[in-house]
């Protein structure tokens, strides 16, 4: 039965290693003043959530490589992103495709709240060809003639409905606030 | 405990067989189910990436919720539960020993699936706890984890009362690979992290999972079904021991290769570079036994099915893994990182190896349970042709668009929806790959449910001996 015991505790320990080294040590030497003790308003939150919701991360990531690593500063996606970026929002969004562009700093580079709108509603009234899907649901469609708090939606020709106008909800509003906090507020690295 | 004397080794196996039958059709059956359903979120999530008004109305099926949970479904569904099988299996035949707790076992297969139907309602929902491979939610995922419960009780119970004297090297993969789940699902659900801590666990966790559960518990079937197949004895044994423990010592390093030049210490990305570089020792000594034992008896391998794809399953692990070591380098890195390439490396992985064993071993298996033979011919021969050219379509598709991807992106001239513009022939190769392979998932799907249902009377021993199983 010996052999029973070095297998178990071989796996065990074996494991427990690559556990302590990967997770526990980087999470101990983890900054806790830059990353945790920001104060992060509550649309951003609320926004960070729907950026999970819809799942966004499977196309975007949010983490720039350093320069001379890749292409990502001289695309203009910022500079090489840290921890302290991410303003402690948890789940993280680091994302591993780039179906579509890094977004770590799209609130310096797209700054227009009503751009984010339209390319939400239909990418590729803005973008043709794009790929991005469509999020319908985060809109409202209403009469033309209906008074609403919110401003309507710009739809270039093809894209606009018919005697209807497009008004963002609340989450639109949100998600929106939180891509547009992406902002690196440094430029060198 | 009861001690059986048995007059031959075949009547023992026998008995096993007969006695585990219920426990192992629950898992197949239940893991079944799971690829259909995968399959067909498949199918959706890749023609959106190239149709992206394709269903675009419907919140809970767009592309970020339905692509994860395809990967959970196959994942934890699918792979999972038919791995589960799988390795109770080879338990019992290297262990000489009955499934356990059956009652219990059983039991906790009902409620992960039932965890796992509620998460993915979760994700469809919007509920997803927003990291890949751990999207389901913490109250769907404990039920996941109540159910694999009694299958590291079993596993160790087996081991402790095992009736054969050797440790065979398919029980060191597997009692690892269920001490292993347990332990990462533990870490990857309960503590909580800093948000990039926490991105560095999520793909240690990914990684892993991959690594330290579905990689053994298939290597545990290869090492199984080969020898026994061919009638030869594995090359060298100690190899395979060598195999299992730089494997045990290299793979659960590796995760941070995913995180190269991200937000991360360098230091920890730089030990994951070496670890997977590293992981080209166990690879090899794998593959010399895995190829070293079939060369010279290929006609068997021809004409087996359990060997088809067990064999295609065992040459995909040393290509993907090789792939793997090469991809973690910074400079190659550099250019295939964020792109389909590292999909279809994923694919490999998943669906080239794991996959491809899980489908060779239900053929050996399961005319052993159920006492019945395959009735058709033709249809594993159309399921491996399909499931073989769909993958491999698959793979060279986005390997090459992914390369390119690469390049393209790193060149900070070329505008971004070119890149989005040239990558569409690419994905649309992929939704066919996906129809391929759906097509073979329900071609098999069609022998399994006959093969359970069919009455042991009909006495038909056709299909499998011609195949020479
Ligand atoms: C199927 C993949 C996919 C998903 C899912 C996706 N996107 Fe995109 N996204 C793209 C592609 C491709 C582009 C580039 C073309 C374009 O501008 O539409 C893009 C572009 C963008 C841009 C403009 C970037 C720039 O540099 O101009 C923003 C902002 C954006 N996406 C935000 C989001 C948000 C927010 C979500 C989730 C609600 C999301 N995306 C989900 C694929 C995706």
């Amino acid at each position: 039965m010996g052999n029973n015991l070095v297998l178990i505790f071989g796996a065990v320990a074996l494991f427990i290693s690559s556990m302590v080294g990967l997770v526990y040590v980087p999470q101990i030497l983890a900054d806790k003043e830059l990353v945790t003790e920001q104060y992060v308003p509550s649309n951003i939150k609320k926004g960070h959530k729907i950026y999970v919701r819809e799942g966004c991360v499977y196309c975007h990531t949010q983490q720039v490589r350093p320069k001379g690593f890749g292409a990502d500063f001289e695309r203009g996606w910022g500079v090489a992103s840290l921890p302290e970026d991410y303003k402690g929002l948890t789940p993280h969004v680091l994302g591993t495709m780039r179906t579509g562009p890094d977004l770590a700093n799209i609130g310096k580079r797209q700054p227009s709240r009503d751009w984010h709108y339209t390319h939400l509603f239909a990418p590729e009234s803005v973008s043709p060809g794009s790929i991005m899907p469509p999020f319908p649901w985060l809109f409202e469609v209403v009469d033309e003639n209906r008074i609403t708090n919110r401003k309507e939606v710009n739809l270039p020709g093809d894209f606009s409905i018919q005697g209807k106008k497009v008004i963002p909800t609340e989450e639109a509003e949100y998600l929106v606030d939180y891509l547009l906090s992406l902002n690196q507020v440094r430029t060198e690295e | 405990m009861k001690v059986r004397k048995f007059d031959s080794a075949a009547e023992r196996r026998n008995f096993i067989d007969r006695d585990s039958s219920k426990v192992l059709l629950s898992f197949f059956t239940s893991g079944m189910i799971w690829l259909l359903i995968g399959s067909t979120l498949a199918i959706i999530a890749s023609f959106k990436l190239h149709l992206p008004n394709f269903l675009g109305d419907i919140s809970w099926l767009t592309f970020g919720r339905v692509r994860p949970l395809h990967l959970n479904t196959m994942v934890y569904g699918w792979a999972s539960m038919t791995g589960a099988g799988v390795a109770l299996w080879l338990l019992t035949r290297t262990l000489r020993i009955v499934i356990p707790i059956q009652k219990t076992i059983l039991t906790g297969l009902v409620i992960w699936n039932i965890g796992l139907t509620i998460g993915s309602f979760q994700i469809l929902g919007g509920y997803s706890r927003g990291m890949e491979w751990l999207e389901i939610p913490f109250s769907s995922a404990i039920l996941m984890v109540v159910g694999l419960v009694p299958l590291l009780i079993a596993s160790l119970t087996m081991l402790g009362n095992r009736a054969s004297k050797h440790l065979y090297i398919s029980v060191y993969y597997i009692i690892a690979a269920f001490v292993w789940i347990f332990a990462l699902l533990l870490v990857a659900y309960v503590p909580d992290f800093d948000t990039t801590v926490q991105g560095g666990m999520n793909w240690w966790y990914a990684h892993n999972a991959l690594g330290l559960w579905f990689t053994p518990i298939c290597l545990a079937a290869a090492y199984y079904l080969i020898p026994k197949v061919t009638g030869r004895p594995i090359y060298s044994y100690s190899l395979s021991l060598l195999g299992f423990w730089t494997l045990a010592l290299f793979y659960n390093w590796n995760g941070f290769h995913h995180l190269i030049g991200g937000p991360v210490p360098t230091w920890a990305t730089t030990i994951s570079i070496a670890a997977s570089v590293m992981m080209i020792i166990p690879v090899v000594t794998v593959a010399v036994n895995h190829h070293l034992t079939v060369v010279g008896v290929f006609k068997r391998v021809i004409n087996s099915p359990t060997l088809r794809f067990v064999v295609f399953g065992a040459m995909s692990y040393t290509f993907v893994s090789l792939q793997g070591s090469l991809q973690a380098l910074r400079n190659v890195n550099e250019v295939i990182h964020f792109t389909h390439y590292v999909i279809a490396h994923a694919h490999i992985g998943m669906y080239a190896f794991v996959t491809m064993v899980l489908f060779g071993s239900m053929y050996y298996i399961m005319p052993r349970i159920t006492g019945n033979e395959w009735q058709s011919k033709s249809r594993i021969k159309w399921h491996f042709w399909l499931s073989a050219v769909g993958i491999i379509l698959y793979i060279v598709a986005l390997q090459i668009g992914g390369i390119w991807q690469g390049f393209l992106m790193n060149d900070p001239d070329i505008p971004f929806l070119e890149i989005v513009e040239k990558m569409k022939p690419f994905l649309e190769s992929r939704s066919v790959a996906a129809i391929l392979l759906t097509t073979g998932h329900i071609i098999f799907a069609y022998s399994y449910f006959k093969i359970i249902k069919r009455d042991s009377s009909e006495k038909s021993k056709i299909v499998t001996q011609n195949f020479g199983d």
